[in-house]
């Protein structure tokens, strides 16, 4: 028996800070009335705040990894974390008027939030199966918890269980993989794994890629590839609009870091298989989110496919198995989080009394009634749409880039061409908001809190501001794959 | 004294901070927003002025050049300069927009501000794209440009308005991206965005045919050429008369000078190899298109029918140069058919804007493009009268007018590759009168036709000035096209021996 060593505790500083920090923000919350509310989302954003400062004080140079090799902090880590704070910072702002408006205003909104981005935290650093499993669940469970949130409303309850059902099943199957992993090189921990593999690989080729298959499959589930994306329009739609500003944003940043950990650095010598299947993923998901977003009448719902075919873009860079390519990915899944968390946040800011505001039609005549917020979210539709001078441009450029750099051009052409039929629906937004007439029967209003406009509005501007200047952003992107 | 100023820069993103100041006043002060927009776009062109004066006719190396690293991650440079072929663009654009936001002066109520922040920011992205060195940087302006003509032609159009600005942007769109393609392909053989490093990239046929197709698409969209021309009729139509003049004068130049930077000189032998392609496009447009406008009733639609012939003229002009050298006649004819394009691109750029404008005064007053609803225009609208069939005669190619000038150009320069090319080019002559001269028939003389007709008021002084000012700019150019065919001189020889050196290696 060896010694306990102790770990090295400091890589995972930011996430101690914050779990104290939540438990704190649960105690505080039960001791405040309804109209001191606001203090628990302060305390919130002050947690992330501190959080993100915490990741940028112990970035280190190089990488390290603690806790016997399962934690790691490296740039990757770095540039994620920050991204998913700075995230679930703007979610928890935008939400307040919407949770206040729907009598939800709550403060376990905000612990089981926080709770979601630590979960997301462990899987970006996580270097492990076990710890990517913990946070992978850690992350889910809140999300189940949070879309069921409104418990009044049924459609609500109804998206909770089937994300929980199809949520267990996705992790079923990961687990699977794992375990088959598991059998065949004796370690959990993906440096060894990594190592393991190499040398078996010539000796169980089919029960390597059998195991790699289920993986696979659960990682398209987590991220919503095509064909394992049912559950995500349903959740989209029928979860409360916060709650989908939540889903759709941040856990696609701790989805790709959980990419990037299990394919590249823990299986990246299978990567002729994964290259293969995730080909398979990306066409599927750019054709059937784009082609089926087209019919829809539901932004939410709407919004759900794009980001389906937006995750098949996401794959392109990926399945390059280039450093050039993962910078492309994590330079797209970063922006797209921003994107849409722009799209939802003027979603949410659109209150009907007694309803959600949440179908295309409920926008009409936008620019009429509110020029600021239309000017907002047509910066973010037309950066979805990767149209210049936006940021979305840049990111499909750049996909587009590694995916012809390895000489795959019918599948950068197959892109370019479905991102067209992509340009339609995004289109048709702005188009009802700004050549449609505002509807006389739904009075919609829009509030003006001054720190949700000023937070929406750096929101929307970043996305012009970083398409003209994309460098710095890029240049960590590639610095975490150098 | 202007070398050390970044001239480039500034007439670029002067219109595009123009155009924010306009959307900051906002539409509750349009008298404001108004001359913002004015001064701006006057300072625009005033800034454009040494770009001519102390551009360096003498040669074809890029001049005004600024050159700085953007995104260093691949390349991308802030790279832009100009030569013979954009310096006449770039005036033509500046030109133009100080024309349009006069001519929307009181005619647009709704919404001012932002109508001439759009035209404002469209016109700095158009600069742009004609100044781009850089394939990305061209792209991105590219592109951009689409997102103002959208909203102008959504918000303040027609009727039908929804329709043909969707279809317009969705068209334009299509056509571009796999050009995006083509540069991104280009860029990891060479290791960079610079157009003028792909000028000089070694390309195998099947890689040149490829792109070559790939700018074909968009190129032929923007230009429009037959068969992919129908989205222009519909945007025109319902475009407003501001949109209509900047589409037509400057964004189908776009196309053409597109084939010019980027088709012929980077894919030289996929041009020469497939220039029946786009000859026989370019001729169906000229002959076909011709016969179309002549049954139009709507008189915007039978004005953007007729770019469309005419701007056949332009392609035709561009690739019947490989027929040209392929015969023993030696290079001048070649020359001679390229710069009467360009020749043809600038002129039609006055006189269609002016053409829509003139449909525009008509609009403004009668709210009918409907040729059927006017008549006898003349004795109501006499000064206007005077201008419109003189813009008519020019649209028709009328020598003394800057139409016939290009036109006779590549008709010239079309008989020394075959006759029947040129003879079928010439056909222009007749259809173009014919079309052109019957609508003025129908529409300007005759006895009044009615009461609305009746009523009508002659120009106002804001109407006479911009008029007056395309008017003077069309007599010059035909009379006097000497100091624009000198500029490009000698960028179009060395355009020219640029394409005769094979790229396959």
């Amino acid at each position: 028996m060896t010694d306990f060593i102790q770990p090295n505790l400091l890589p995972a500083l930011p996430e101690m800070i914050m779990l104290a920090m939540t438990c704190l923000v649960l105690i505080v919350d039960l001791f405040l009335s309804q109209e001191k509310r606001w203090i628990s989302l302060l305390l919130s954003v002050l947690t992330l705040t501190i959080t993100a400062l915490a990741v940028i004080m112990v970035a280190p140079a190089d990488s390290i990894s603690s806790f016997g090799g399962s934690f790691v902090l490296d740039q990757l880590a770095v540039t994620l974390k920050i991204a998913v704070c700075i995230v679930a910072i703007l979610v928890f702002v935008y939400s307040r008027d919407y949770l206040t408006d729907h009598d939800i205003y709550k403060g376990e909104y905000y612990v089981l939030g926080l709770f979601a981005t630590l979960g997301m935290m462990i899987m970006i650093s996580a270097h492990s199966f076990l710890l990517i499993y913990l946070g992978l669940e850690l992350l889910s469970l809140s999300l189940y918890a949070m879309i069921a949130f409104n418990r009044k409303s049924l459609s609500a309850s109804e998206a909770a269980m089937k994300y929980f059902v199809l949520g267990a099943m996705a992790s079923g199957l990961l687990l699977y993989g794992i375990s088959i992993f598991y059998g065949i090189t004796g370690t959990l921990d993906l440096n060894q794994l990594s190592m393991v593999v190499s040398l078996k690989i010539e000796q169980y080729p089919v029960p390597l890629a059998f195991a790699l298959t289920f993986i696979v499959v659960g990682l398209a589930f987590k991220l919503g590839a095509v064909p394992f994306h049912m559950w995500l329009p349903d959740i989209y739609q029928g979860a409360p609009t916060s709650v989908t500003l939540f889903i759709g944003t941040a856990p696609k940043i701790a989805g790709f870091a959980m990419t990037m950990r299990l394919l590249v650095d823990g299986l990246g010598d299978l990567q002729v298989d994964w290259s293969q299947m995730l080909i398979a993923l990306s066409v599927l998901s750019m054709a059937i989110g784009n082609i089926i977003a087209v019919a829809q009448t539901n932004f939410k719902r709407m919004l759900a496919y794009s980001t389906i075919s937006h995750v098949g873009f996401i794959l392109l860079g990926i399945l390059s198995g280039t450093a050039n390519g993962f910078a492309s990915a994590m330079f797209y899944t970063i922006t797209y989080a921003i994107t849409s968390s722009v799209a939802f946040g003027v979603l949410l800011l659109l209150n009907r009394k007694d309803a959600e505001a949440e179908n295309i039609a409920d926008l009409s005549g936008l620019n009429d009634t509110n020029p600021w917020h239309a000017a907002m979210l047509a910066i973010a539709m037309f950066s979805m749409a990767g149209v210049p001078p936006t940021v979305g441009f840049y990111a499909k450029l750049s996909v587009l880039q590694s995916v012809v750099q390895i000489d795959l051009i019918w599948l950068a052409v197959f892109a370019v061409l479905f991102s067209v039929i992509g340009l339609f629906y995004y289109l048709r937004i702005i188009k009802v908001m700004y050549f449609d007439k505002p509807r006389q029967d739904q009075v919609i209003t829009i509030k003006q809190a001054i720190d949700v406009k000023i937070l929406l509005s750096a929101n929307g501007l970043t996305l012009l501001g970083l398409g003209i200047f994309p460098s710095t952003l890029m240049g960590y992107c590639i610095l975490a794959f150098s | 004294m202007y070398a050390d100023w970044p001239l480039l820069s500034l007439v670029i993103w002067a219109p595009i901070v123009g155009g924010i100041l306009v959307l900051i006043v906002g539409d509750n002060r349009p008298g404001l927003a108004r001359n913002i927009a004015l001064l701006s776009s006057i300072l625009t062109f005033l800034l454009t002025l040494p770009l001519y004066s102390e551009f360096d006719s003498s040669t074809h190396l890029m001049q005004f050049v600024e050159r700085d690293s953007w995104i260093p991650a691949f390349n991308i440079e802030y790279f832009v300069g100009i030569d013979g072929i954009s310096m006449p663009l770039i005036l033509l654009t500046s030109f133009t927009t100080v024309v349009v936001v006069i001519s929307a002066w009181e005619v647009i109520q709704y919404r001012v501000s932002q109508y001439m922040a759009a035209f404002l920011m469209m016109e700095g992205f158009m600069i742009g794209t004609f100044s781009a060195l850089d394939a990305i940087l061209f792209y991105i302006f590219f592109e951009a440009m689409l997102i103002p003509m959208f909203l102008v032609i959504g918000i303040w159009g027609g009727a039908d308005r929804i329709y043909a600005t969707l279809k317009f942007f969705l068209y334009t769109f299509v056509g571009s991206v796999l050009t995006l393609v083509a540069l991104i392909y280009m860029y990891t053989k060479s290791d960079s965005f610079s157009i003028l490093d792909f000028h000089n990239l070694p390309l195998s046929m099947n890689e040149q045919i490829l792109i070559f197709l790939a700018f074909l698409v968009a190129f032929a969209v923007k230009v429009p050429m037959w068969p992919v021309h129908t989205w222009l009729p519909d945007a025109h139509v319902e475009a407003p008369t501001g949109g209509s003049v900047i589409l037509a004068a400057i964004m189908l130049k776009i196309g053409g000078y597109g084939f010019l930077r980027f088709s012929l000189p980077i894919t030289p032998d996929a041009s020469a190899e497939l220039d029946w392609l786009i000859v026989t496009m370019s001729l169906t447009a000229v002959v076909y298109i011709g016969f179309v406008a002549l049954v139009q009733r709507d008189m915007k639609k039978l004005i953007a029918y007729s770019s469309i012939a005419h701007m056949g003229f332009v392609t035709l002009g561009f690739f019947i140069v490989f027929r040209i050298m392929a015969g023993d006649v030696g290079n001048q004819g070649a020359v001679l058919a390229l710069e009467g394009g360009m020749v043809q691109m600038v002129s039609h750029g006055f006189i269609s804007g002016a053409m829509f404008l003139c449909v525009g005064v008509m609009y403004d007053r009668m709210h009918s493009r409907e040729i059927a609803d006017y008549g006898g225009v003349v004795n109501t609208m006499p000064v206007f009268a005077a201008f419109m069939v003189f813009f008519a005669m020019a649209n028709a190619g009328l020598p003394g007018t800057s139409g016939f000038v290009g036109e006779f150009m590549v008709i010239l320069a079309s008989f020394k590759a075959s006759f029947w090319i040129a003879f079928l080019a010439a056909t222009t002559l007749i259809l173009g009168a014919a079309y052109t001269l019957w609508m003025i028939k129908r529409v300007i003389f005759g006895e009044v036709a009615n009461d609305n007709v009746k009523a009508l008021t002659d120009i106002n002084k804001r109407e006479f000035l911009f008029l007056a000012i395309l008017a003077i700019a069309v007599l010059v150019l035909g009379l006097w096209p000497d100091p624009l065919v000198n500029v490009m001189h000698p960028t179009v020889e060395n355009l020219l021996n640029h394409i005769t050196i094979s790229k396959i290696q």
